[in-house]
């Protein structure tokens, strides 16, 4: 509370001191968000009669779900505005009138408000929400620390803020996927190391004597996620007043930290923090034990080992030294076996169980987002080969790909994951409608297969065009009539973005008619009773 | 730094690394195989379901 008020006064200082409009409003807005933590902490700690919440009630361990309960709201939230700003740049490209000519509304400023809304608001939400949800059920253990995980999930969600007003207001340092300024990437710093903290704390504390594999997952991706985001985002900034900053090396060097950093967030945010999730939703709602509990071991280190290597294939043919070049494509190809090896794991677990994916369109959203994941984890590869890369790079080929796995592979586990923990925070009996989630399933996946599919034509249409000579040894099309020619494909492909986001506002509507719904327990008050599990029909 | 030096230190980075990395790899799968872990294992796959 002494470091919040504190910094009120410097923050005020730089809003009024600095010439940078938009870093003043991040300033007034850092300023504010101090002060209402001021508020905040007095109002919990300093309350009269106030005492700690126990550890246990009942011999029970009293779980910590308030930080659970924000952090899965704020998902829902961000996921449709990320999936609504990914239908507006769709449009734009389809349609370029729909810039409007305002800076504050371009594609290159709505293209990076999407993949952070999408990445980090929804995917970081979701992650931070179940892995406090999923360590304190599997370590029989209550979180770690009072106000330290409302300041992850707080501190989290503020640096949301900051990251994606700062884009529309024209604040980048120009890296994909790392685009905020320094100021927010040192928010997030400290943000992040309170996560771990709070997240080996509550390891610390486990009744379990075994740590289960879902929190190796979400070990290493906190863990890594930390490395890359200090090492990505090593700058100086021009001056204390200024959001301007520059990285501390140039060239090719930075090309590889950024491509490290932005494979690895692939790697270990994507896929590492999101395996954490289907290992411990699939076998609890399929109510199976883990296929192969040795296979998820060795899945965890095969998977932690290879992936850190794999970055330079973003970056064939380019500057990089040829052997780095090979030896990232060698471990993207490698990377096969531990990606099919966990899919394999995750479907097995269904075994005895597969009669449910009939009656059970939340299992079935799962294990269908396992098989995106063995797809897109069979074309990464594939596409990191140099031959396969010469005609898939800069072509919409990539997009589809990467779509696949995010449409296919995070959302579903992820709305998955919510669906299940909706009615366990609420203590609600079950969902509102079953009915609903099936046409959600339906919809969307309708919409991932209309964007993937206008997406592999298009993109392999754009690079045999590029790569098209006439007899005489030119070039046969100009870039225009590339461009041209994907018109149609880019209409597609938004109409798969509108049935996505249309399947997203249905599963919003079921949750809140969920949580409207009467609770099962007698009482809702503090402290709130075990949340009981409910079978699914 | 020397050419030289550079080259020794490559050399040995990359070979105590190849070296090391599978080491570790194997004794993980040694210990994940390890016969007598596995009613350990078998509990643990079933730590979702035996929560409350």
């Amino acid at each position: 509370m002494v470091i919040a008020a504190a910094a009120v006064l410097p923050l005020i200082l730089i809003a009024a001191m600095t010439e940078d409009r938009g870093y003043a409003f991040h300033a007034a807005l850092g300023a504010l968000a101090a002060l209402g933590s001021v508020f905040l902490i007095a109002n919990r700690c300093f309350r009269p009669g106030q005492v700690p919440a126990p550890q246990e009630i009942g011999g029970r361990p009293n779980y910590n779900m308030e930080p659970v309960k924000f952090a899965t709201v704020a998902a829902m939230v961000w996921g449709i505005a990320g999936f609504t700003v990914g239908l507006i740049i769709a449009l734009q490209l389809a349609f370029p009138d729909l810039n409007f000519d305002l800076p504050w509304i371009n594609f290159g400023r709505l293209r990076p408000l999407h993949t952070s809304a999408v990445i980090f608001a929804f995917g970081g939400n979701v992650l931070i929400g179940t892995s406090f949800y999923v360590v304190q059920r599997t370590s029989h253990a209550r979180l770690a620390g009072d106000l330290s995980p409302w300041f992850v999930v707080l501190g989290y969600n503020l640096f949301i803020v900051i990251a994606g007003t700062g884009y529309l207001l024209g604040i980048t340092q120009s890296k994909e996927y790392a685009e905020p300024e320094w100021y927010a990437d040192l928010w997030l710093t400290a943000v992040w190391v309170v996560y771990l903290l709070v997240f080996l704390g509550t390891l610390a504390k486990r009744k379990e004597p075994h740590i289960y594999v879902a929190n190796w997952f979400y070990l290493g991706f906190i863990l890594t996620i930390a490395v890359l985001h200090v090492g990505n985002n090593l700058a100086w900034p021009v001056s204390v007043l200024s959001p301007k900053s520059y990285v501390l090396w140039s060239g090719v060097q930075d090309a590889m930290f950024q491509w490290w950093y932005g494979h690895n967030a692939v790697g270990f945010f994507l896929t590492a923090g999101f395996l954490a999730i289907m290992y411990y939703f699939v076998p609890k709602r399929a109510e199976r034990p883990v296929y192969s509990y040795r296979l998820s071991i060795i899945h965890f280190w095969a998977l932690i080992f290879l992936y850190i290597w794999a970055g330079p294939h973003h970056l064939h043919y380019t500057a990089l030294p040829d052997w780095a070049q090979t030896l990232g494509m060698t471990f993207s190809i490698m990377l096969w076996m531990p990606s099919w090896g966990g899919m394999i794991n995750g479907l097995m677990t269904l075994s005895g169980a597969w009669d449910k994916l009939r009656t059970d369109p939340v299992l079935r959203m799962m294990v269908v987002s396992l098989a995106f994941y063995g797809m897109s984890t069979f074309e990464g590869p594939l596409m990191s080969i140099k031959a396969v890369n010469s005609l898939s790079h800069y072509t919409d080929w990539t997009i589809g790909h990467v779509h696949s796995g995010a449409l296919g592979w995070v959302a579903y586990v992820s709305f998955g994951a919510i669906y299940c923990l909706v009615p366990w925070l609420w203590n609600r009996k079950g969902l509102y409608s079953l009915k609903l989630v099936n046409w959600h399933f339906w919809v969307s996946t309708l919409g991932i297969v209309l964007y993937i599919s206008a997406m592999w034509v298009s993109g392999i249409m754009q690079g045999l065009m590029w790569r098209a000579y006439t007899s005489l040894g030119f070039l046969e099309y100009s870039f225009i009539e590339t461009v041209a020619a994907m018109k149609p494909y880019y209409v597609i492909r938004a109409m798969g973005g509108g049935l996505f986001l249309a399947g997203a506002l249905i599963m919003a509507f079921n949750l809140w008619m969920t949580v409207r719904s009467d609770a099962v327990g007698a009482s809702q008050r503090e402290p709130a009773p075990d949340p009981q599990l409910v079978p699914a029909q | 730094m020397t050419t030289s030096t550079y080259a020794w230190l490559a050399h040995f980075a990359q070979s105590t690394g190849v070296l090391y990395f599978m080491g570790l790899f194997l004794a993980i799968c040694a210990y994940a195989f390890w016969p007598s872990n596995r009613a350990r294992f078998e509990e643990a796959a079933r730590t979702p379901l035996r929560e409350d």
